[in-house]
């Protein structure tokens, strides 16, 4: 009994302490709550240049960006969030299709080339990834790789092919290669590549370089930075796998924007714009151009200071973010082929 | 008051209070129906009747058997050798085979899967599951053999049973509720578990509703947790089928007695080299992938100070969550043990389906009713996150009080109320001393459940608040794993505090609490 009544004591004094140090900051100026998708450390590294600059707070909360997405749409019109920053378009897509966001100033979506907007105006473009194929030297020789997406169903992958059927940034590509080439062939698509990735069918990026470079398949799509993400933690050394980027313009070669939004429920609408004009100036994009995420910066002309393939050299499938869309389709073809 | 006055009136507050909890409960649930009601029944029949969920089906019911089996023996197998031999260094072996549950499992899986190759898919999941969760079986059966009456083996070997066959038929007989108890557990906590399987490529329902839910179809996840739910129901309505009637509390009056331990002899060694081939494989792979991580992970920023205040909140949200879980199970756990009959059981029983729940279900559906019918009160509140931590795993406070209760002789309740002791100081000083067992390990269990939960956390913690287990989640999305590694020893080494309390807890309290409680003694 005594040893209940002091572990309650300790549960209220480690509670107190704990709200103590998550207290609020003391500025006058507004705070504004970001529900963050992308990594947690450039945003850190970014939320921090813009408080300094602006005077403004923001109160960052971490999740995936699909979960955010849920539980805007649980909290409804009361919900805690002024601003979402997601890692692809489709989630933005997503809440605009809801009705739940605010137009974008105009000066904000000028820095951002148009094409990596919103259609609507809704949310702005604030860096780009691109998807390609992480492979194992020691599994599958770079000339055996395929170079079309169309490829990765050949039956000669046969139990070599990993990939994530419900990862935010495959879900792009499933979207361009129905706009490529029509249904009947993108389901044709995806059943081939049911059957070769077998039981290496992953539920995420992170896993599928982990397990490529452990050398448990010998390839999977993935987007390009992840391998350098992990080559930057673990050293040139422990990477036994390198990437290959699909052929030109291929339907399988896809700029996946990352973006950012101002819900509609907001009540610091004016602090929230002046956040989002930041990620686009030339400081924050510089903050991103240095960072550790490996992303392409997208606005104010800046460039990536890391040493990956330059973004002009980059030769994606144009298709844009209009026609990515929600993930929706993307979604039913992958029903249809009980991927999902 | 007359005793039959007495035991007419409790139920009424029990029963007040066991509804309470019901309701409380009864939240994930009721979101659950509303989403995918929302979605159409139709929609959802078509969503639900598919090859792909013949497949889930096939992985989610083979590994929660075969996982479900193998945690069966080693729980029982390792609790038998430290309550009831002379196993050297028991104390110690004690505290050593509780900890791998505090281990994210995560980490249990990136562990193993960076040894070797071979840990994958089915093989995979079946070994870093056993090993995450067969404490969920050691803890109850530890706390029954320690409250067993020893008399019962006594009687049987001077009988002349043979020891193999007293072991099987009285042993193991009055540890039965407590085997099957961990066992209802494990399967319901295999049926809602996601992170280990991430990095193994397994899917189960649960990583499917996963995917549900990244790619936004909060109705189809919705709908998919429900075929959970039914997969649980299954598993309650096997387990309350094997479980029987029959009385396990002990015969003899008053104080317990000390039970004389096995003398190992010959089978010594091999028993040591058993439990050392546990700890290394359930705690030292983990332990060590986390210790490698740290010397070859990338470039580390200074964090000392972000790692303390992780803990503080770690330790401060989970001590509440324990709290408040083992708190809501004691009336639920004296209704259904002093009072059974079927509508008590049934309510007991249905706050089991709670745990077979994603903590993604959980973390929205208290997202959706504090927004929408409390005027967001609270809502990303340290309260709310302690209040979703208690519903999660508020079965395991049940299962670990009730043992306790079921063992405890309520004859002696009714010799303090005849002695003219009140129902409050009677609670307090008789039955809570004879159920402290079963308190200790339900307020551990919960613990240290909650100091590895992840997916609720991150929906429900106050805005620039973080747990160890968010600040390992952000470095481990990063690919960051040396800076994430810190953060998984931290919470080994916060959980290894209750872990150790708890064994030492077990040592003393049963006698102790017993000769402290005046009346009972006759």
């Amino acid at each position: 009994m005594r040893g209940l009544l002091r572990l309650a004591a300790i549960a209220v004094l480690a509670l107190s302490v704990a709200a103590c140090t998550s207290g609020s900051t003391a500025s006058g100026k507004a705070t504004i709550t970001l529900y963050n998708g992308q990594h947690v450390q450039t945003t850190e590294t970014l939320v921090a240049a813009f408080e300094k600059a602006t005077g403004f707070n923001v109160a960052v909360r971490n999740d995936d960006e699909d979960v955010f997405d849920a539980e805007i749409v649980a909290e409804g019109p009361r919900s805690p969030a002024d601003v979402i920053f997601s890692e692809n378009s489709p989630a933005l897509e997503y809440l605009q299709e809801k009705d739940l966001l605010a137009p974008v100033d105009r000066s904000t979506l000028a820095r951002t080339p148009n094409k990596y907007n919103s259609p609507q105006g809704d949310w702005v473009g604030i860096s780009a990834r691109v998807s390609v194929l992480i492979y194992d030297p020691s599994l599958i020789n770079r000339s055996a790789l395929p170079t079309r997406v169309l490829e990765l169903a050949d039956p000669r992958y046969k139990g070599k092919l990993a990939f994530a059927p419900g990862e935010t940034d495959f879900q792009p590509v499933v979207t361009s290669v129905l706009h490529a080439y029509g249904k009947p062939e993108a389901l044709k698509w995806l059943n081939g590549i049911k059957t070769n990735a077998g039981s290496h069918i992953y539920p995420d990026n992170e896993a599928i370089s982990a397990a490529v470079n452990r050398g448990v398949v010998a390839f999977g799509v993935v987007n390009q930075y992840y391998w350098y993400r992990m080559r930057a933690e673990i050293g040139a050394a422990g990477v036994h796998s390198r990437i290959a980027y699909f052929a030109p313009r291929d339907a399988g070669y896809v700029l996946n924007i990352s973006g950012a939004a101002i819900l509609k429920s907001s009540k610091h609408q004016a602090a929230a714009q002046s956040f989002l004009a930041f990620l686009v100036s030339g400081e924050g994009q510089e903050i991103i151009a240095h960072s550790i995420s490996f992303e392409y910066p997208i606005a104010s002309g800046v460039q990536t200071a890391q040493s990956e393939t330059p973004f002009d050299e980059l030769e994606p499938n144009p298709v844009d973010v209009g026609e990515l869309g929600t993930g929706a389709q993307a979604t039913a073809l992958l029903r249809d082929v009980q991927l999902l | 008051m007359s005793l039959a006055a007495r035991s007419a009136r409790r139920p009424k507050v029990l029963l007040a209070a066991t509804l309470l909890v019901v309701a409380v409960l009864a939240l994930p649930l009721a979101f659950l129906l509303t989403e995918a009601a929302g979605a159409g029944a139709s929609n959802v029949w078509h969503l639900i009747w598919r090859s792909l969920t013949a497949s889930l089906l096939w992985n989610t019911v083979r590994l929660t058997v075969v996982v479900t089996v193998l945690c069966a023996v080693i729980g029982t197998l390792a609790a038998y050798g430290v309550e009831r031999t002379d196993l050297p260094g028991r104390s110690v072996w004690a505290v050593l085979v509780v900890v791998p549950f505090a281990i994210p499992d995560f980490v249990v899986s990136f562990g193993w899967s960076s040894l070797s190759t071979w840990v994958q898919g089915f093989r995979g999941a079946v070994l870093v599951m056993t090993l995450a969760v067969y404490p969920l079986v050691y803890l109850p059966v530890a706390a029954s053999l320690r409250g067993a009456d020893p008399g019962q083996e006594e009687i049987a070997r001077s009988l002349g049973v043979s020891r193999l066959a007293t072991f099987f038929r009285i042993t193991l007989g009055q540890a039965r509720r407590a085997i099957l108890g961990g066992c209802l557990l494990v399967a319901l906590v295999i049926l809602a578990e996601y992170g280990a399987f991430e990095i193994l490529g397994f899917q189960t329902f649960t990583t499917e509703i996963f995917a549900e839910f990244n790619i936004v179809d909060t109705s189809v996840a919705c709908a998919l947790s429900l075929v959970l739910v039914l997969l649980s129901l299954f598993v309650l309505v096997g387990e309350s089928a094997s479980r029987g009637g029959g009385r396990v509390n002990r015969t003899g009056p008053g104080a317990q007695r000390v039970l004389a331990r096995k003398r190992l002899g010959r089978a010594r060694l091999p028993v040591l080299f058993g439990y050392a081939l546990l700890v290394l494989a359930a705690l030292g792979v983990p332990i060590g992938s986390s210790v490698y991580w740290i010397f070859e992970g990338g470039a580390h920023s200074l964090m000392g100070a972000s790692l303390g205040s992780a803990a503080l909140h770690t330790a401060g949200y989970s001590l509440a969550a324990a709290l408040v879980a083992t708190a809501m199970a004691l009336p639920v756990a004296l209704l259904v043990a002093r009072h059974p009959g079927r509508v008590h059981l049934l309510l007991e029983r249905t706050t089991f389906l709670v745990l077979a729940m994603p903590g993604l279900v959980v973390a929205l559906a208290i997202s959706y009713f504090s927004t929408r019918y409390a005027n967001s009160f609270g809502y990303q509140t340290a309260p709310l996150l302690v209040l979703a931590y208690s519903i999660m795993f508020f079965p395991l406070a049940l299962v670990c009080v009730r043992a306790s209760v079921a063992q405890s002789p309520v004859s002696l309740e009714e010799v303090a109320g005849s002695l003219g002791v009140r129902r409050l100081p009677s609670f307090l000083r008789v039955t809570l001393p004879l159920v402290a067992p079963g308190v200790g390990a339900a307020f551990c269990l919960v613990f240290l459940s909650a100091v590895t939960e992840l997916t609720a956390t991150l929906i429900l913690i106050p805005t620039n608040a973080e747990t160890l287990a968010t600040q390992f989640w952000a470095y481990q999305q990063n690919l960051s794993y040396g800076q994430a590694a810190p953060f998984a020893l931290v919470i080994i080494a916060i959980a290894a505090v209750p872990s150790y309390v708890l064994g030492r807890f077990f040592d003393r309290l049963p006698r102790r609490g017993l000769a402290q409680a005046p009346g009972v003694v006759t």
